[in-house]
């Protein structure tokens, strides 16, 4: 894949349109790269002009923030923003929620002001730029339930955006009871991902995973790595893999697309 | 002689305000025991938060069976209030029912019944919550923390308001003149005939025992509130005020740690240089919270406004797949610490003596802080924008920072990301290897 970073881009005196911030679980994390690649795929399509860091990229300091830490998270940050000011970045795309509430509402205050759109904002947009259509006849009418993230339907308000894509990929979208604002977390935040749960009589991305089953689903549609991976879980352990795909936005999008 | 029962009534009136005022006294003390937190900012849109959530109700409606029930209790509470008004004239003045002649006989008969319609709505309603709380069980009302005290409290408050609007009907039923008359007693006129076999001079002792009760009963419910977590409808209105603007997802940046990473990624900055003039006896800031006075007074003020309903609690992740933690049970502990705090410093002629216990371990358990996933669902459901989120993330922060007793899987995360950019332990200069990879 042709993916220029912004040092190679500098090197030629070019400013991409948009930085792409990955993110670790985009970059790492073998699931989601999958995510990651096909929101590139996206993006070449629309033809936009981005990059990424690359190596240059770090945690945003998120997870280290919601365990406590501020001190690592305010390192992390002050890092990142020298970076990225360095490159005079102006708007950030992320395919993950915990980036973009970071970047968007956490680094203003320490210099890092950027307009920052979450991968489903950002593909709306393409869309309604023209620059970007969606095919909705590969998908036609299968059985979809989206799951909204936490860091981007509480935390941020969004709850339209994926499902204006939603609708456009000709699906057949059923709400589970609990959705949008009422929705219930994955399991995944407040670094809750890198730790054993506490005790309990049950794990949460299970309770989450059964709202979602109650739909019927083919698909369960998520906009974010770690819901990804706790639905995939959750799916695992109900024994519906063979039945039910996880799959992030920009996933189905790309296939649609046939990308 | 005359006058004895206009004495005896403004000496009640006095004592109850008294009181009153004396606790009210208390309780902003206690809320200012928290750190100064600014949140004088963007009025405008605080007026409007506390009009459309406090007045409005905009957010119990959410919920709409308790929502709608709630809207009458409320609108049938303040609105008969007004009442209470005519009451403290009459009973200071030695008149009776003072506001007849002066609003008229159409118009007072007109809000007297308006009053007695909403009395026995409030009874209904009330009725309904007592079934839903005792006889339903709803779950969020029967969690551990309801236990005792918590569980009597939303009783009482129930009997208290069945109590009250029974009196006011009866007051009027037993109204004779007001009865004859015929007008205004849409509700009264029905418990009228059960009390018509008493001799006038009975009736006039039960209208007036029902006045005395009724008023004396304002007053003791009035400061049973202190006590309470009926609290909430006085303090739900400075609560709505002062909650967050920002997006819920926003935490704050610390500004005693921006200012050392400041100082430690500053390359001039020489770290054996000599502390500023003063600066020596200055007490470093401490960070996070472990007791109630790390909190800022938001925080405390969000404590004694909760009501306990448990919406919170009945949509977090963590309490409905049976862990410890409970957002409810967050901002009761937080409240019964700051009492406590609160009693410490009275019993003390105004100090605080130390007594060895604090709201981390004694009151919040590491293990309910850790439990949570910061999914913002307590913060979304709370009618009343109560903020349990912020008081477990001020003492993570102090776990982490001043104790360094995270989790061990979260401190290996941690010291991931330090060493290479990642909660996971992979080499930095593979972050682009995806690109390739298909
Ligand atoms: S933010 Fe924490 S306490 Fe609040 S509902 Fe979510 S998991 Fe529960
Ligand atoms: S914090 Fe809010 S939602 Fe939770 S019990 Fe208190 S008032 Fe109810």
């Amino acid at each position: 894949m042709i993916v220029p970073t912004m040092a190679e881009m500098m090197a030629q005196g070019k400013q991409p349109e948009v930085l792409f911030w990955v993110g670790a679980a985009g970059s790492f994390d073998d699931r989601a790269k999958k995510i990651t690649r096909a929101f590139v795929k996206i993006l070449h399509q629309a033809n936009v002009d981005f990059a990424v860091l690359g190596t240059e990229e770090s945690s945003t300091g998120d997870a280290a923030k919601r365990a406590g830490n501020e001190f690592l998270f305010q390192m992390q940050a002050v890092t990142n923003i020298e970076v990225l000011n360095a490159y005079e970045v102006k708007t950030i795309v992320t395919c993950d929620p915990h980036s973009f509430n970071t970047l968007k509402n956490e680094y203003p205050s320490l210099g890092g002001k950027y307009t920052v759109f979450h991968h489903t904002q950002y593909i709306k947009k393409l869309i309604a730029d023209g620059r970007l259509s969606v095919n909705d006849s590969i998908l036609k009418n299968k059985r979809l339930t989206y799951h909204d993230p936490c860091y981007l339907g509480r935390a941020n308000d969004e709850y339209e955006s994926p499902r204006d894509l939603i609708k456009r990929l000709g699906v057949h979208l059923t709400e589970m009871k609990r959705s949008k604002s009422t929705a219930l977390c994955c399991g995944a935040g407040g670094a809750q991902m890198f730790k054993e749960p506490e005790k309990g009589d049950k794990d949460i991305n299970v309770l989450r995973t059964e709202d979602a089953l109650e739909t019927n689903p083919e698909i369960i549609a998520t906009g974010c790595p770690y819901c990804n991976t706790m639905m995939i879980d959750g799916v695992k352990f109900k024994e519906k893999e063979a039945d039910v795909l996880v799959l992030d936005i920009a996933e189905l999008i790309a296939q649609a697309n046939e990308l | 002689m005359q006058y004895i029962p206009n004495i005896i009534f403004a000496l009640i009136l006095i004592a109850g305000i008294g009181f009153f005022v004396k606790n009210i006294r208390k309780l902003i003390r206690n809320i200012k025991l928290g750190k100064e937190v600014d949140r004088s900012d963007n009025k405008a849109a605080r007026w409007k938060n506390m009009a459309k959530i406090a007045l409005g109700q905009y957010k119990m409606v959410r919920r709409p069976v308790s929502g709608i029930l709630h809207v009458a209790v409320y609108l049938g509470f303040i609105i008969i209030n007004i009442e209470v008004l005519e009451i403290i004239i009459d009973g200071l003045l030695g008149t009776h029912r003072v506001f007849q002649p002066i609003l008229g006989d159409g118009f007072y008969a007109f809000l007297i019944g308006t009053f007695e319609i909403l009395a026995a709505l409030v009874f209904v309603s009330v009725i309904v919550f007592w079934i839903r709380r005792n006889v339903i069980k709803l779950k969020r009302f029967w969690n551990k923390e309801m236990k005792g005290w918590p569980k009597n409290d939303g009783n009482i408050i129930l009997y208290f308001e069945m109590v009250l609007m029974s009196l006011f009907i009866v007051m009027n039923a037993s109204d004779i003149a007001f009865q004859e008359a015929g007008i205004g007693n849409p509700i009264s006129q029905f418990v009228y005939p059960i009390l018509k076999g008493f001799t006038p001079e009975m009736l006039h002792i039960i209208e007036q025992s029902a006045w005395w009760i009724h008023i004396v009963g304002i007053l003791i419910f009035l400061n049973y509130l202190y006590y309470s977590k009926h609290l909430h409808i006085l303090l739900a209105f400075p609560n709505t005020f002062y909650a967050k603007l920002q997006p819920k997802g926003q935490l704050d940046n610390l500004e005693a740690v921006t200012k050392e990473v400041q100082l430690m990624m500053d390359p001039s900055a020489d770290p054996y240089a000599a502390p500023a003039e003063g600066a020596e006896d200055e007490v470093p800031e401490k960070f996070g919270a472990s007791d109630v006075t790390d909190l800022n007074w938001v925080q405390l003020m969000n404590a004694y406004t909760c009501t306990e309903c448990g919406r919170c609690t009945s949509s977090c992740p963590a309490n409905l797949t049976g862990k410890e933690l409970s957002p409810r049970a967050i901002m009761m502990k937080t409240r019964d610490r700051m009492e406590e705090v609160g009693a410490n410093i009275d019993a003390n002629g105004g100090t605080f003596k130390d007594d060895g216990k604090q709201l981390l371990n004694d009151y919040i358990t590491p293990e309910e802080l850790w439990a949570c996933t910061s999914c913002n669902a307590c913060v979304q459901e709370c009618p009343i924008n109560i903020d349990p989120l912020s008081i477990i993330m001020d003492m993570r922060r102090y776990l982490v920072m001043e104790e360094s007793a995270a989790p061990q899987e979260l401190n290996m995360m941690m010291t991931n990301i330090e060493n290479n950019g990642a909660p996971w332990q992979y080499n930095q200069m593979d972050r682009l290897n995806w690109k390739d990879e298909e």
